[in-house]
């Protein structure tokens, strides 16, 4: 597969550029992803976070720069063929298939897992059964992982807000995904939801899935993420540890700058 | 809008008395010429016959706009090209039983049209796209091609109509039954048991195959669809695939019930819009009702009139008061109608 590997990174984004008209929404920004690490992307509203979200699964073109999954250059590659290599991801705004059971959201992501296809599945050929068993049976671990399997039978729309993103996460782990791109996973919910969250994306990165993560809520990223780094304006202003980025003269500058965040 | 004709209590006022105005004028002429409740069931079970055809096309429209965005209304020439080719293969002279004969036309039929649906995807929709098409672009692309297609059929058959032979007795005069005095030929119990059949057969690939979800996915919700690894280009084929097999079935079936020609399929492509239309563009099986209702409504309106040209006015007056007054459609249309795309 592929080209060197530098390091162990899954990821690699290399002077990533975006502008829009006029606008410049990403701006040089590199940095790598290591293989199985919660990697966080923080920054004030609009310092570029889910364009770069956009970008590296293929739904925006970038303007300039280099995006590497696995050793290999993917950007101009369309959606569904990012998602083919094992990048997989939510969004901030809750995008579950509405007139689709639970069920058939996760199974839907199984879609690039089902080989055989619909032909023999649509004839009830043997393979093609042993298949829809199979995905059904798959689907349901999923769902059972995030804690949702019995809502399988649910309309995905009657979920409440919470229960549609682990929805979300689990549609997106059912693509075995290796790198899991969570857009904001925590807003909206409320401390104990945030709470289940945290430990079922610690869950997913001992799986063996890398996690990259954009995230408003401080003290959840703080306190689940291994590596940060901080956008401002779509410049990249640091990169560290939690504790690193905390007592970074530049990124409480950026915070108090924009953000009315009172330091007691 | 919004304020263009009124608020929301008007409109539907103003729908309500119109309703309330037709009805009584079809009963006033239906009771000036003496037209009893027998009149009015025959017409029905016409009505349908047609309108069953009308649904079949409208579920071509709503299955290629809700995956792909495009009002293909080459739909109606896939009607026309499953008369005209399983005509063709049926009159060919070759030495089969004609039972047998006439199955073996309806599938190649089905498989060449489904092919001219792919191809015609493949060759004009998909590469316009591609190049990042506006939707307009994509949907005139559909118009030049019926015009296309249409003339193509006059080179090759001739303005002359063909024949399919009726199912039950392979003759051109169906056989006629005669339930409570009224008249019902066998090709209609056919056309009946064929969109009952297609309908079960879609509703099955969508909702119990992989790619018939993915399918639905795509249709739902497209950005998300593809993030989860679903191709929209072959899911746009697909629906391609899918409408032009459904079109020449309807027209396989309604062929032995008319006289097909090389320019039926206008007619069929219209009606078949307004079906769609009136499901809001996006609700199949709505589709299917709207192509029933409107079936019933144009031969009602035809028949206590007497005038048979006033079938089309019916269709288009339908048509225009839907998009004028209930855009997302009658029939279970929700919040995704053509209003909104």
């Amino acid at each position: 597969m592929g080209g060197e590997v530098a390091g162990n990174a899954i990821l690699e984004i290399g002077d990533l550029k975006k502008e829009f008209g006029g606008l410049i929404a990403v701006d040089d920004v590199s940095f790598d992803v290591q293989r199985g690490e919660i990697f966080s992307i923080i920054g004030p509203n609009g310092a570029g976070k889910t364009t770069i979200f956009n970008l590296i699964s293929g739904v925006l073109p970038t303007t300039d720069g280099e995006i590497k999954f696995e050793g290999d250059v993917i950007n101009g590659l369309k959606p569904h063929v990012v998602a083919g290599l094992g990048l997989s991801r939510t969004f901030q705004n809750l995008q579950v298939f509405n007139n689709m059971t639970v069920l058939e959201n996760v199974m839907v992501g199984r879609h690039l897992q089902s080989s055989y296809g619909m032909m023999s599945a649509g004839l009830r050929l043997p393979g093609g059964r042993r298949e829809e068993k199979e995905i059904i049976d798959r689907s349901m671990e999923q769902l059972a992982y995030v804690g949702l399997d019995s809502m399988a039978d649910v309309g995905a729309s009657s979920l409440p807000f919470g229960q549609q993103r682990l929805l979300e996460i689990a549609r997106a782990m059912a693509t075995e995904p290796k790198l899991l791109m969570l857009d904001e996973p925590g807003a909206g919910l409320n401390r104990p939801e945030k709470e289940d969250l945290d430990a079922l994306v610690r869950r997913i990165r001992d799986s063996g899935v890398t996690v990259l993560l954009v995230e408003h809520d401080m003290a959840f990223v703080m306190g689940i993420a291994e590596r940060i780094i901080v956008l401002d304006y779509g410049e990249k202003i640091a990169e560290g540890t939690p504790e690193e980025i905390q007592s970074d003269p530049e990124v409480i500058a950026a915070y108090l700058g924009h953000e009315e965040i009172r330091v007691i | 809008m919004q304020g263009f004709l009124g608020n929301r209590s008007v409109k539907r006022g103003l729908t309500v008395a119109a309703m309330v105005v037709l009805v009584a004028l079809v009963l006033f002429l239906a009771y000036q010429k003496n037209f009893g409740p027998k009149a009015f069931a025959q017409w029905t079970i016409d009505g349908i016959r047609g309108g069953s055809i009308y649904g079949l096309v409208g579920l071509g429209f709503v299955v290629i706009f809700s995956v792909t965005g495009v009002i293909n209304f080459a739909q109606g020439e896939f009607v026309m090209l499953g008369a005209m080719f399983c005509a063709t293969f049926y009159a060919l002279d070759v030495p089969l039983p004609p039972p047998l004969k006439l199955v073996v036309a309806i599938i190649l039929t089905v498989i060449i049209v489904t092919l001219v649906g792919v191809i015609f995807e493949r060759a004009t929709i998909s590469p316009a796209r591609a190049r990042g098409a506006h939707i307009v672009t994509l949907i005139i692309i559909t118009i030049g091609f019926t015009i296309t297609v249409r003339a193509i059929a006059l080179l090759l058959w001739g303005s002359r109509a063909k024949i399919v032979p009726a199912f039950t007795n392979l003759q051109q005069t169906d056989v006629i039954f005669r339930p409570l005095g009224l008249t019902l030929s066998a090709q209609s119990l056919w056309i009946w048991g064929t969109v009952a059949v297609v309908l079960a057969a879609l509703y099955y690939f969508f909702e119990r195959t992989m790619m018939g979800k993915a399918f639905r996915a795509c249709a739902i919700n497209p950005r998300a669809a593809e993030l989860m690894g679903i191709n929209p280009s072959r899911m746009s084929l697909l629906s391609f695939a899918l409408a032009a097999a459904v079109g020449a079935v309807g027209g396989i079936v309604f062929g032995a019930a008319t006289r097909p020609q090389y320019d039926m399929g206008l007619v069929f492509g219209l009606k078949g819009f307004v079906a769609a239309i009136m499901a809001g563009m996006v609700n199949p099986l709505g589709a299917v009702l709207g192509g029933l209702i409107l079936g019933v409504a144009e031969n009602v309106g035809a028949g206590v009139t007497g005038l048979y040209g006033y079938r089309d006015l019916i269709a288009f007056v339908i048509l225009i008061l839907i998009l004028l007054f209930r855009p997302q459609g009658i029939i279970g249309g929700g919040e995704r109608g053509v209003e909104q795309t």
